[in-house]
């Protein structure tokens, strides 16, 4: 496992925020995850070394908490919203729209790659649903149209990638 | 009769054209100076005047939040901790999200009144991963904050010190609980902690003093600093004072947030006025008042009673469009106002797969701890999933009801009641479509029916 130096710096800097070094848990899990991807067995060890825990404390961390993953993803993340008040005006069918547009399933990663769409509960922005996170961004009011734009645009980024 | 204006206390600045969540912005617009004002007198002082507001919790149980401030063991020697509880999770509820993307500084200015009056050194704003920009933001206000020594040691000049950080969250519902909030804030599972022992306000953080509150109820704090709890008493309805933002979402025409007094407006008024009414060639059929945790509410059922006014006892016969938002007309009524969250559903709306979304999300968000709520909430998502995607039977309705009324009150938290309160409601006053539903699946679905699970 390779940290960016950056990464470590900003490790150093938050294990200090607190007078317990395991509260740093979440913040190490985000921070490693920002940085590589993903959460592999090397970096609970790790984590768990840096603040002077065993790996099981960590471990049972990163499989209670839905944001953190233990396997690689797509380039994209694209979250959308499954609640009530998204799914009254049609989350449910934004989601199938990216399913089809990128071939594949929630929870899995696409053919090549390029996204990796979840389900998620609520994310706070009721009154602009259907809501989309992708990546960090919210996307508000994506009905079926605004999804397939949102689609051509990612599949667009990832053409001009080199 | 028309609703009252809404009354922006809060959400004063939100939206505004050229309102920006910078230092110098929130400056320009007195920002700070009731900070500044707030050193200079007693913590008790302030603590006093919280208490004569009657400012009652934003996040959910509108416990009154000087009694919780009185509550806290200061005699322990212990260092005292204030929790910011931004996990923003209960569906339906999105006002916390504004106020951190927008105005994060007087978010800070409310906390660090707080953190003065309680003589608090040590702040953590606990915000659900969900928000990565607003945990920037508010990074960044608290770095400006810092850097104009409003934040930090010796807080101008006055030897009083404190720090505030951000911690984030990773998805986890119950997070919000505040004593789950706790332990993930230790950087354990969010297991929520029992009561007794474990109030936070003398064993909570570290298992030291710890008072826990809403981000919205701390902007409410800033603005009693400033006007004074006795003028702030005034605003709203006796024991229902302040503002409150209403987060209106689901099948109404204007969908959004709006800042009332608290009382001071009905439900009616609300969804016809403010929101504009159902969608074309629609009517309303339910409301869930108060998150999705909250009692639903039949439209055409009515209630009917006596109630305090003032000084008198007087009669009540309401339909539920009459009913004022306020916590205790709803509590009056079966429900509760809880996080302000008003879901909407019109007459398209099918109850069972509306009941099997809601169901769907507490069996995902149960931390697992008690029995009854692991394997209740998730017998109850299987049953109400398998009426919509499989085979219904009549006494299904009366069997999701056995095993929620199986769940509230044995469980460690609270999350046992906000997953079973659903089904019981929807059993309570649809239980006529549960009963007919093997019949209504057979019968060819409306064009614009949505799929809810
Ligand atoms: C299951 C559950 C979820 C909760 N979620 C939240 C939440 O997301 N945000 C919040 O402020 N309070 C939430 N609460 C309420 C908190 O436990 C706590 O009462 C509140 O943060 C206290 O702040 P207040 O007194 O300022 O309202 C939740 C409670 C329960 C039982
Ligand atoms: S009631 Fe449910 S959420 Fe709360 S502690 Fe028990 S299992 Fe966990
Ligand atoms: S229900 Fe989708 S954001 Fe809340």
């Amino acid at each position: 496992m390779n940290l960016k130096p950056e990464t470590l710096s900003r490790i150093d800097e938050v294990i200090p925020h607190y007078p317990s070094k395991r509260s740093a848990t979440l913040p190490l899990l985000h921070l490693i995850q920002e940085d590589i991807g993903y959460l592999p067995p090397e970096a609970i060890e790790w984590v768990a070394a840096k603040l002077e825990l065993q790996p099981i404390n960590v471990y049972e961390v990163v499989t209670f908490y839905p944001m953190f993953r233990q396997k690689p993803i797509g380039r994209r993340h694209i979250k959308v919203c499954r609640t009530l008040s998204c799914a009254l005006v049609g989350g449910y069918k934004v989601c199938e729209t990216f399913e089809k547009e990128f071939n594949t399933r929630c929870g899995e990663v696409s053919p090549g790659g390029e996204v990796t769409i979840e389900f998620v509960e609520c994310l706070a922005s009721c009154g602009s649903g259907p809501v989309v996170l992708i990546d960090d961004d919210l996307h508000e009011k994506v009905d079926a149209a605004k999804a397939k734009a949102l689609a051509d645009q990612i599949k667009q980024e990832a053409a001009r990638r080199p | 009769m028309s609703a009252p204006a809404q009354r922006r206390i809060i959400f004063q600045h939100i939206d505004e054209p050229g309102y920006t969540n910078d230092l110098a912005c929130y400056v320009r617009h007195g920002g700070y100076e009731t900070f500044k004002k707030s050193v200079a007198r007693k913590p008790e002082e302030l603590i006093d005047e919280v208490k004569k507001s009657g400012l009652r919790g934003r996040g959910g149980a509108g416990f009154p939040c000087g009694v919780k401030w009185s509550l806290v063991d200061r005699k322990s020697g212990k260092p005292i901790y204030l929790v910011v509880n931004a996990d923003e999770s209960e569906p339906g509820t999105f006002k916390d999200r504004y106020i951190m993307h927008q105005d994060p500084h007087q978010l800070i200015e409310g906390i660090m009144i707080t953190c003065f009056a309680n003589n608090v050194k040590q702040a953590y704003i606990y915000i659900r991963g969900e928000f990565p920009h607003g945990a920037r933001i508010l990074e960044k206000a608290i770095a400006e904050a810092r850097a104009a020594n409003f934040v930090g040691p010796n807080v101008l000049g006055t030897g009083y010190s404190c720090e505030i950080y951000v911690h984030r969250g990773a998805g986890a519902y119950i997070c919000g609980e505040e004593t789950g909030l706790i332990e993930s804030l230790e950087g354990k599972r969010p297991y929520p902690r029992i009561k007794p022992p474990y109030f936070p306000a003398v064993l909570g953080l570290y298992q030291c003093p710890t008072i826990v509150n809403n981000v919205e109820t701390l902007c409410h704090v800033k603005y009693i600093a400033e006007v004074g709890g006795e003028a702030y008493s005034k605003i709203g309805t006796p024991n229902n004072t302040g503002t409150r933002i209403l987060c209106v979402s689901g099948h109404v025409q204007r969908p959004g947030y709006y800042e009332f007094e608290v009382g001071k407006i009905t439900l009616g008024q609300l969804l016809y006025d403010v929101c504009g009414g159902p969608l074309p060639g629609r009517t309303f059929k339910a409301v869930i008042p108060g998150g999705s945790s909250a009692k639903i509410l039949k439209v055409g059922e009515r209630f009917k009673g006596k109630r305090k006014v003032g000084p008198d006892m007087v009669d009540y016969d309401w339909g539920i469009e009459d009913v004022p938002m306020d916590f205790d007309c709803l509590a009056m009524i079966g429900s509760m106002g809880g996080s302000g969250g008003v879901i909407v559903m019109d007459d398209s709306v099918d109850m069972v797969a509306a009941l099997a979304n809601i169901n769907a999300f507490y069996a995902h968000e149960s931390c697992g701890q008690c029995t009854p709520c692991r394997e209740g909430s998730l017998w109850m998502k299987k049953i109400s999933s398998r009426m919509i995607h499989g085979e219904a039977r009549p006494e299904d309705g009366a069997l999701l009801k056995s095993v929620a009324d199986q769940i509230a009150g044995r469980t460690i938290c609270a999350f046992g009641e906000a997953c079973s309160w659903p089904t019981q409601s929807f059993i309570a006053k649809f239980g006529d479509e549960f009963k007919a539903y093997p019949q209504t699946k057979k019968a060819p679905k409306a064009e614009n029916a949505l799929e809810l699970v």
